[in-house]
């Protein structure tokens, strides 16, 4: 199946919906990943500003979401002006958002406490407009809630990331209900890069754009964040069709 | 005839009570100081007014040893009554203050557990109050002395034998004065506790002619109110750094309001806010005659010269949105994490205030550091080389994994200086991968060699993303 239309009249159609959809004067503007190949899944071309998305851990990393923290992380450390992070539960070790770029003057860390609160001091944050991002670790959200938070970022511009962090890994199967943000992402470890010598190289990731409103799902494999935030391809792919062909299983299966 | 006593005496054997010729006789070279009430008031007034400032909107001294706080709605600022009475015993003693306290569900109540309840912090549920009161001696209910032994030589020792009689006769006999600190106690009587009012308070009130109660209303009169009071800061070169709004009911109730703000603020509409946020924590009841604002703390704030967007971008201002979660869920549970100098990890980060001024540093540490630390390390069972080869396998929470690749040891000295079972306690740090490509952060406690180290056991500390 070809990935991308680009006669006018569906280009016309696309910028119409897009005058309908975004009520505010913030416009289109996005996030570029510095990735080609990312990028290019994502309308616009980068993760859209003003907008609610959403990231989870794969397989044991439900419970624990420490690879979808940093992936939120990266996302915000190339932002600008304060983040406000949002805690369920207090075991975020700052050190390691510091390493992947996000410096520890630029966040202010709310322990809330119970989910209801996680969400009201999302949304309190998100609809204020000084932030640069707003990042919260949720378990359940509601297609009522993720709406409330969708048009508070919309309003103000500011990007809001759930962390969907679960108490238990059955109840992870939460993640298919319908919400209205405008990316999903899974983010699952895989084993680092290989180094030449004993020891653990750059940690990996699969990253699965699972849901994109106005762009198609995909999946591909990256390295982490580095020390500014940003991801990468991983050598033997970069110029490869490896990750073509994860995409068509994908969108095969 | 000896009034108040400290520590050193009272293991002296002296009591409260005796004769002061007698206490003379009994213990030679003993200090002894004239009583002073009037400065002992002056000093409960001034504790009251830091209680005040510090605790929550209703504080007042009880004279003449006791201080009487109404807690309601300011206790989950200071992390739960529990935490509030132990942060408040610990306040006190810090400036060599001993004291009672106790949270009941009246301030008959407290006063009572307070002196006469079996431990020096109490909190008593809600629900409890009434029962666990019959217990008490009857001098608990604050009733004149003649009357407490009046009522002993009648054979009531206990509240419980009090409250178990008919009402009739005894109050023909001790008046009303009796059963109303019985009702009062037990909750069923209300009493108002009129909050201690420092001179040069910054306040301005409203009397209403008819009682008002719709929230609409309640509004606009905190508008009206806070552009009175800010008026009066701006005057006197002030903002805010907390303000009370006090309700006073028709039926002799006080409700309150407390917010606090990060930086001086003066702003009418952010403080109108702030305060409009509260109100359904507010029960107007029959009715509110009279609102009091107060500005409890407020600092000097002069004018200042707006950043031009010429030279910079202006940062956002982001203190009303501090005030306004700090408001909404605690103080102390916003913050900003600094690095402190530690090797410890779970010592590596400390919390500062979500306004403080930048730090510009970060954690100097060049290994990597897992996304997530467990609250308290987990114990793993493992399968490792001593002394310093990682573990082939481990199994975690049931789960076995087989290590692909390692990094380490990263060696953590105890801080020494901190306690001395640190002195020689050695952790040896290893990133491990398992097979799935899992990234774990684990330890070994000691250096694998030495038993006085550790107990080389192997502990899981954090998971990497």
């Amino acid at each position: 199946m070809s990935t991308f239309v680009t006669r006018p009249a569906v280009e016309e159609l696309r910028a119409r919906i897009r005058r309908l959809e975004s009520t505010a004067g913030h416009g289109r503007a996005v996030l570029p990943f510095g990735i080609k190949e990312l990028d290019r899944q994502l309308p616009g071309g980068g993760l859209a500003l003003g907008a609610l998305h959403e990231v989870a851990g794969g397989s044991n990393d439900t419970i624990h979401a420490a690879a979808a923290a940093l992936f939120a992380a990266g996302i915000t450390a190339r932002t600008k002006g304060k983040v406000l992070w949002c805690l369920a539960r207090p075991d975020l070790f700052a050190p390691a958002l510091a390493q992947a770029g996000l410096m520890p003057d630029r966040v202010i860390y709310v322990e809330a406490g119970d989910e209801k609160s996680v969400l009201i001091c999302f949304e309190e944050g998100l609809r204020h407009g000084g932030l640069g991002a707003v990042v919260a670790e949720v378990a359940h959200l509601s297609l009522t809630a993720s709406r409330r938070l969708q048009l508070a970022a919309e309003s103000s511009g500011t990007v809001g990331i759930a962390i969907r962090r679960w108490r238990q890994p059955t109840e992870a199967a939460d993640f298919g209900q319908p919400t209205a943000s405008v990316t999903r992402w899974r983010v699952s470890v895989l084993p680092a890069t290989p180094l030449p010598v004993p020891g653990v190289g750059r940690p990996r990731w699969r990253l699965e754009l699972i849901r994109c409103r106005a762009g198609e799902s995909a999946d591909f494999e990256v390295e982490a964040c580095d020390a500014k935030g940003r991801l990468a391809l991983p050598a033997k792919l970069a110029h490869g069709p490896a990750a073509k062909d994860i995409g068509r299983r994908h969108a095969a299966s | 005839m000896v009034l108040a006593l400290n520590t050193a005496a009272r293991s002296a054997g002296l009591r409260i009570g005796m004769p002061a010729a007698k206490v003379q006789a009994l213990v030679p070279g003993l200090i002894l100081r004239d009583a002073d009430p009037a400065a002992d008031a002056k000093a409960l007034d001034r504790l009251a007014l830091w209680a005040l400032q510090r605790y929550a909107p209703i504080a007042a001294a009880d004279p003449p040893d006791g201080l009487v706080i109404d807690a309601t709605g300011a206790a989950h600022l200071h992390g739960g009554e529990d935490a509030l009475l132990k942060g408040l015993v610990a306040r006190l003693a810090a400036s060599g203050i001993v004291a009672r306290v106790a949270i009941a569900n009246s301030w008959g109540a407290a006063y009572a557990f307070a002196r006469y309840g079996a431990q020096a912090t109490l909190v008593i549920p809600a629900g409890d109050s009434a029962k666990t009161l019959l217990d008490l001696p009857i001098a608990a209910l604050r009733l004149p002395k003649t009357m407490v032994e009046d009522l002993s030589v009648l054979g009531f020792a206990r509240i419980g034998e009090l409250a178990a009689k008919p009402r009739a006769p005894l109050a023909l006999r001790f008046g009303p004065q009796l059963y109303r600190r019985l009702d009062q106690a037990m909750g069923r009587l209300r009493e108002p506790i009129d909050p201690v009012r420092p001179p040069g308070l910054i306040e301005v009130r409203r009397v209403f002619a008819e009682p008002i109660g719709a929230p609409e209303t309640i509004t606009r009169y905190i508008g009206k109110l806070t552009s009175q009071l800010c008026e009066i800061l701006e005057a006197k070169g002030h903002g805010a750094r907390q303000l009370d709004l006090l309700f006073h009911r028709v039926d002799n109730r006080i409700e309150a309001v407390r917010i606090g703000t990060a930086r001086p603020v003066r702003d009418g509409k952010r403080l109108t806010r702030l305060l409009c946020d509260k109100i359904e924590t507010i029960d107007p009841g029959f009715g509110i005659e009279i609102m009091r604002l107060a500005a409890t703390l407020a600092e000097p704030l002069a004018p200042k010269q707006m950043v031009s967007s010429l030279t910079e971008e202006p940062e956002a201002e982001i203190s009303h949105l501090i005030d306004t979660l700090a408001n909404r869920i605690g103080e102390q549970r916003l913050y900003r994490c600094a690095p402190l100098a530690s090797d410890v990890p779970e010592r590596s980060v400390q919390k500062i205030a979500p306004a403080a001024p930048d730090i510009g540093e970060t954690w100097s540490d060049p290994w990597p550091r897992p996304a997530r630390l467990l609250p308290r390390p987990e114990s793993i069972e493992t399968l490792a080389l001593l002394p310093d080869h990682p573990p082939v396998t481990f199994t975690w929470r049931g789960i076995r994994r087989r290590v692909t690749s390692a990094d380490g040891p990263e060696r953590v000295f105890g801080e020494w200086w901190k306690q001395d079972a640190e002195l020689i306690a050695v952790r040896d740090y290893f990133r491990v991968e398992d097979e799935a490509g899992e990234r774990f952060w684990i330890y070994r406690s000691g250096d694998g060699e030495d038993a006085t180290t550790g107990s080389q056991r192997w502990f899981l500390h954090g998971i990497f993303g």
